[in-house]
């Protein structure tokens, strides 16, 4: 039972990358490219979807999945044309398939009603296209009774010669098949045709060979069509999953010869018996073996011969983004024990796949992709983390003892130095991911918003394929789906105001990834109005966030939308204008070490631009000492640091002081004294003042006994075994072994503004 | 865990004694994880006065807790002999600071009497029960009571 669970996760990760294989392959067909590749690709992922999901028993995602496919079945051979309407219905339906996969795995519920009306819609899109082809109706009980109906289960546990069985695609589904009599008549026209019959023996597959190569190989000499004839295959607990039982009669037309023809078999002569004749020699019978045709899962339901050369065996060709999407039989034999987390792409795929059709040459069964738990390479990284401190403990010792820099010993560790940090890099780089996982649920919700707002928006995203650590990719899409809704919302004019002002009615936002000085940068833009800056600093007065009197650069004035309690939204929708839109983003993306900014140009667009560290298990800190404690002091929260002259330093109130830097005070705060270090707090004028900006804007002067400089350090929990401490972020260890403290910038702020001067109570009783 | 020990009635248990003050005290072997000279800890912000501050262990940040202070007693002063013992309290694992490690002891469970009333409140809720071996006087410590809870503390 744990087995069918762990093989039913792992079908619910597929499933997740065929859903985006899926949208991807629609979102490029939206862009033009509907060529045979990418609707076969999408025909596949829905296929796939649909044949995963019969072997489990989820009956309403087959039942959608079966609707969708046939439609797609119908774009695939032409019969219903890809026009740009259908594509965007095409790309509804597989939001709706999206929410069954969800609610099969219990994650939510589907709309019956949405689900319905789609599947109607999918149907009518279907039929009035599908008249041309006189059809012969069958319904095909044949295929609930077929032998090989747990066949992908079976390919799923990982049966080591799932290759061999050329069925694995057949589920349970009754269906309706619409039998196209003209495909066999088609046939002769010009050209020499051949008819190729191909018995492979067990001996065959034993070495290695594969039908489907073969059939390409065909396919070089010309068009070809495969039928397979499958009538041998026993029922399955009589199946020898060694045997070979497939028959295959193809097709072939080519102005080559036989010898030619015969060259293809050279290698698997003898393990195959062949049989070429010239002519035609499909039958009515073929053409109904053709529909049993599982050469590939793709192939089920093919209401014509299955033409191989489009739809060859999945293990080589599932087109995918990634290798990792590679088919259910390689995936599930190395890795039974399904992983929550898809696993990583190991190199990143050529970006330029994102626009085309992600025709990227998967790697071979030979070189898959290893699913790894997430947690194994955390502990990894654990382990590096740990021998970088201890590698900087050896070298400090070796240090102690005045050990020559010239000798053996010293450019040994110095070698060590260099291996440790290579270590941590390429174990680093095994986390990374590629922000595809986040980007790619971004058109669904495009395409929800736009229409909730009753605009035409259109995304288009760039860089799917920048690497960014696993933990800081957990925490983009927030922000992110934030900045796509508000631009969408409030960057984009309605249809009507676009056309007045000269635009295209269907506004351009677009998703972009890159890297830049070692952060992750995501920009959102839009081509819209741009932010009304009368109208914001207006609303700013109003709300009371600024003071009318202040005078602010057209920059101040667009970054006003990040005050908490900024709302431009005249209405309160769903999507955005509760006013806890983009200063929520702007405290998440700080909270991260990030940054936020806003470009406007009026009437051509905004642009969001966030830039995050690469990863959150590093941090770049300022080390200093505060009361014999050394503390760090994340280095994003740093403005500058400075030794206060006695001069700038002004007295304010009883206890407290501030400091003047150029022209504004800041609050001076003793770190020792707010941490509780100290009672009392030495003349700031001795120590070393760190001029910090808080999340919201705030600045402070925190005061420190001496900087020791900067270091990038491991960022480890204190949570883990203890709790959450006020003004402490997390703890890091140093290279004497130590745990020192990472100071809460924010957190340290605020608790000495919560704390009230304490020589001021007793006067307050004393007067009272 | 543990708690499923104890009434499983006459099955050997292990226990590790150790020494704080001039008292004894144990704990089931089963949660102690290791025992590690003493070594300075970096001293936590905010946090109780039993709390001594946080080490490292092996990359991990463990929090090191005076176990004298927390019983009430007054602080101990590390010496030479001192220790902790790491041992995992729920999903946490704190270190307790002690005077020194005696021996192990393996009882069985009728061995193990009710804490007397006259404890006060605070040792009670630390303290499992009295165990009565060779002469000697031996509390064992509930572990699960003597990290704060995570919410209490945050808030």
């Amino acid at each position: 039972m744990d087995e069918l669970e762990a093989i039913k996760v792992t079908f619910f990760q597929e499933c997740e990358e065929l859903l985006a294989d899926l949208e991807g392959g629609l979102l490029a067909m939206q862009d033009g490219n509907d060529d045979g590749d990418t609707v076969n690709a999408v025909f596949r992922a829905v296929h796939s979807i649909k044949g995963g999901a019969g072997a489990f028993g989820l009956e309403p995602l087959v039942r959608f999945a079966h609707v969708f496919e046939t439609l797609l079945d119908a774009v695939r051979s032409n019969e219903v044309p890809a026009t740009p309407d259908l594509v965007v219905t095409l790309l509804r339906a597989s939001d709706v398939l999206a929410d069954h996969v969800s609610s099969a795995r219990g994650l939510g519920v589907v709309d019956e009603a949405v689900s319905a009306a789609m599947a109607a819609e999918l149907k009518a899109c279907t039929d009035p296209n599908a008249a041309p082809a006189p059809a012969a109706v069958v319904e095909a009980p044949v295929f609930e009774a077929a032998p090989v109906a747990a066949a992908p289960a079976e390919a799923l546990i990982g049966a080591d010669d799932a290759l061999d069985d050329d069925d694995l695609g057949f589920d349970f589904q009754p269906m309706t098949i619409t039998i196209d009599e003209q495909a066999a008549d088609v046939a002769a026209a010009a050209g020499n045709v051949w008819t190729v019959s191909i018995r492979p023996k067990s001996d065959l597959y034993r070495k290695a060979n594969e039908t489907a190569l073969l059939l390409r190989e065909l396919a070089r000499l010309g068009p070809i069509e495969a039928t397979l004839d499958a009538s041998a295959i026993p029922p399955l607990d009589m199946l020898d999953a060694e045997a070979a039982y497939a028959t295959w009669t193809v097709r072939l037309e080519t102005e080559e010869d036989e010898t030619a023809i015969r060259e293809v078999f050279e290698f698997v002569d003898g393990d195959c018996d062949l049989e070429i004749t010239r002519g035609e020699g499909l039958s009515a019978d073929a053409a109904l073996a053709a529909l049993l045709a599982g050469e590939t899962p793709a192939a089920i339901a093919a209401p014509e011969p299955v033409v191989i050369a489009e739809a060859p065996a999945p293990v080589v060709v599932e087109s995918a983004p990634e290798p990792v999407a590679v088919a259910p039989v390689v995936e599930a034999a190395p890795a039974p024990v399904a992983t929550p987390v898809a696993a990583p792409a190991p190199v990143a795929a050529a970006p330029a796949a994102a626009a085309k059709t992600q025709q990227i040459d998967v790697p071979g069964p030979g070189q898959s992709v290893i699913r790894v738990d997430p947690e194994r390479i955390d502990r990894l990284i654990d382990l590096v983390g740990e021998l970088v401190i201890n590698q900087a403990m050896l070298a400090q010792r070796v240090g102690e003892y005045g050990i020559a820099p010239s000798s053996n010993l010293a450019m040994g560790l110095d070698e060590l130095e260099q291996l440790t940090r290579e270590i941590q890099d390429s174990v680093m780089a095994i986390r990374a991911q590629p922000v595809k996982s986040v980007f790619q649920r971004m058109p669904r919700l495009v395409r929800e918003v736009a229409s909730m707002t009753g605009k035409q928006a259109r995304l288009v995203m760039d860089g799917e394929n920048t690497e960014v650590d696993k933990t800081v990719i957990e925490r983009l899409s927030d922000p992110i789906t934030h900045m796509l809704r508000n631009a969408i919302d409030h960057g984009l004019e309605s249809p009507e105001e676009r056309k007045a002002a000269g635009k295209n009615p269907e506004g351009v936002v677009k998703l972009a990834a890159l890297h830049r000085s070692g952060r992750i940068v995501i920009e959102v833009s839009d081509d819209g109005k741009g932010i009304n800056r009368e109208r914001v600093h207006s609303i700013a007065i109003k709300k009371g966030l600024i003071s009318p009197e202040l005078q602010l650069t057209d920059e101040e004035i667009d970054n006003l939308i990040f005050l908490p309690g900024f709302s431009t939204a005249d209405k309160i929708s769903d999507v955005s204008g509760r006013g806890v839109g983009m200063d929520v983003v702007k405290r998440s993306v700080q909270a991260l070490g990030g940054r936020i900014s806003i470009t406007s140009r009026p009437g051509q667009g905004s642009t969001f631009t966030l830039s995050l560290p690469l990863t959150l298990a590093v941090l770049d800190g300022m080390v200093v000492d505060v009361a014999g404690e050394t503390l760090v002091v994340p280095l994003a929260a740093i403005v500058e640091s400075l030794r206060p002259k006695p001069e700038e330093v002004r007295p304010l109130g009883p206890v407290g002081s501030v400091l003047a830097v150029r022209d504004s005070f800041v609050p001076l705060i003793d770190v020792g004294l707010t941490l509780g270090y100290r009672e009392a707090s030495p003349p700031p004028t001795e120590g070393v003042v760190l001029l910090v900006e808080g999340e919201d804007g705030s600045r402070a002067a925190l005061v420190a006994d001496a900087i020791h400089g900067q270091r990038q350090v491991v960022i480890k929990s204190l949570e883990q075994n203890y709790q959450q401490v006020d003004g402490v972020a997390a703890a890091t260890i140093l290279g004497d072994g130590r745990v020192a403290l990472i100071l809460d910038v924010d957190a340290v702020i605020s608790l000495r503004r919560r704390e009230p001067p304490r020589p001021v109570e007793p006067t307050l009783i004393a007067a009272e | 865990m543990s708690e499923e020990i104890i009434t499983t009635g006459a099955e050997r248990r292990e226990l590790i004694s150790f020494r704080v003050g001039e008292q004894e005290y144990c704990v089931d072997i089963m949660a102690v994880r290791e025992i590690r000279g003493w070594s300075p800890a970096t001293t936590l912000p905010q946090s109780p006065g039993y709390m001594r501050g946080v080490i490292n262990l092996r990359g991990a940040v463990l929090p090191i807790m005076d176990l004298a202070c927390r019983l009430g007693m007054p602080v101990i002063e590390p010496t030479v002999r001192s220790v902790f013992i790491v041992v995992k309290a729920g999903d946490r694992m704190i270190g307790m600071l002690v005077d020194a490690v005696s021996d192990i002891l393996s009882i069985t469970d009728d061995l193990v009497q009710p804490t007397p009333d006259l404890a006060c409140d605070a040792v009670r809720s630390f303290i499992r029960g009295i165990i009565s071996i060779e002469g000697r006087m031996i509390s064992e410590i509930s572990l699960d009571r003597l990290l704060p809870e995570r919410e209490a503390l945050a808030a």
